[in-house]
């Protein structure tokens, strides 16, 4: 059985835990979840995402209430306060190209050592990595990112498990599902087996470890 | 006209039918207002869309249908949705035709810097790495200047974003190719002089005899 109330998915969550979490810019984020690691006041925890999104928004919140010590991302533009946590040394942030960081977290969750890119190569991007030429090119490789836990968002999820995206709030999410030890999935309808046609099923229900009912 | 209207016009000029064209934040995205009338193109999010279209109409708005920036965007007929990891093999594996992006400096050598300053700025690349690396052609949209400091230098003193050399450079007073590892002055803004350029550039163009106007309205 997966279903788990809120309260008691989120205490599964230690501090200090590192968190790779679906969403753009908050839309595909599990929001709840956020709302819930704020209320529940965790701290020390490592967040793996395409960035921080805006403050009140998703990953925002987490930062907002500073129980974020380390950020991997590849963009923190919008979020005013987590350049003022990075730039405080309350944040520790590594900016990662969003191309490289969904492929690490890629790798991560379908045990691959590495993926090969051209991207950063004669950037600052590169420090610290090994550049490897294939047929005359230069690729950095870049390594996989796991995570104690994934937090996904599916617009539906079947009672198994099954999950499904939609539109632009897929982003990070099959990714992130794959990469976590521990998979918590949130949906906005949770529907009966057979209402996700087999084909449409984005995120296997074997992966998910944690259905969060819905109120 | 403004600075900002002159570029996107003129950017508009370069998109053919048929082209996958990614626009970035600012200048960029108003490229889009100015598709000329025959031309369809489709417009990447790199959130995971082709296809999107312009502002939904009132009460239209999706909040699982967002643009690169999370504001909501409407979907053309034939529009598609997919993963991050299918947007960035979009953008790397060379399928991107072209995309345009804002620039904080970029250099003699064509190379561009637009993610950082360090010490002060630093919003990160997003991105703009992957698609200057991968798109197979490059235009830059910024002003000419920044509080009057030339932006097109000899060489980078930025971060760079891309060891990849950018195709085109379009600022409101001037449109600036990369030719054989060099920068040429193609066009200036009307009522823009060829001196006024140069005044506003510290890397060295190469300058035609004839240089044309700008062919906006």
């Amino acid at each position: 059985m997966k279903r788990i109330s809120l309260e008691d998915a989120v205490a599964l969550i230690p501090n200090g835990a590192s968190l790779v979490i679906g969403g753009f810019m908050g839309v595909g984020t599990p929001e709840r979840i956020c709302d819930e690691l704020v209320r529940q006041g965790k701290r020390d925890l490592t967040v793996i995402a395409n960035d921080t999104a805006l403050p009140g928004v998703g990953i925002g919140k987490l930062i907002t209430a500073g129980l974020v010590r380390k950020a991997i991302v590849s963009h923190i533009g919008l979020n005013p306060e987590t350049q003022q946590q990075k730039i405080a040394g309350t944040l520790e942030v590594e900016l990662v190209p969003q191309g490289t960081l969904i492929e690490r977290i890629r790798c991560g969750g379908y045990g691959l050592g590495g993926v090969l890119t051209p991207t950063g190569v004669g950037t600052l991007a590169e420090e610290g990595k090994r550049k490897i030429e294939v047929e005359g090119s230069e690729y950095l490789l870049e390594t996989p990112i796991k995570a104690d836990f994934a937090l996904v968002h599916a617009m539906f999820a079947d009672y198994t498990g099954n999950l499904r995206y939609v539109l632009t709030a897929r982003n990070f999410n099959p990714m992130a599902a794959m990469a976590g030890a521990t998979v918590i999935a949130t949906a906005d309808h949770i529907v009966p087996v057979g209402v996700i046609p087999p084909d449409d099923v984005m995120t296997p229900a074997v992966i998910v470890d944690h259905l969060v009912a819905n109120l | 006209m403004n600075a900002q209207t002159i570029i996107a016009k003129r950017i508009a000029l370069e998109l053919r039918s048929g082209m996958l064209v990614n626009l970035g934040i600012g200048i960029p995205t108003l490229v889009a207002n100015y598709v000329p009338d025959g031309i369809q193109v489709y417009f990447q999010s790199e959130n995971g869309l082709i296809g999107t279209g312009p502002v939904p109409e009132e009460g239209f708005a999706h909040p699982k249908l967002t643009d690169a920036g999370g504001k909501a965007v409407s979907a053309l007929p034939g529009a598609c949705t997919f993963d991050s990891a299918v947007s960035f093999g979009l953008i790397r594996g060379g399928h991107v035709d072209m995309t345009v992006l804002g620039g904080l400096q970029v250099d003699a050598a064509g190379l561009l810097a637009n993610w950082m300053i360090p010490g002060k700025m630093v919003p990160g690349m997003g991105g703009a790495m992957d698609l200057v690396t991968g798109a197979k052609r490059v235009v830059v949209a910024m002003q000419h200047t920044a509080k009057g400091k030339p932006k097109i230098v000899p060489k980078c003193n930025l971060p760079l974003t891309s060891a990849r050399p950018v195709d085109l450079i379009v600022t409101e007073m001037a449109v600036l190719a990369l030719s054989d590892g060099r920068l040429k002055l193609m066009e200036i803004a009307p009522g823009v002089s060829v001196e006024q350029v140069l005044a506003a550039t510290e890397a060295e163009l190469e300058v035609p005899a004839d240089v044309p106007v700008m062919p906006i309205r």
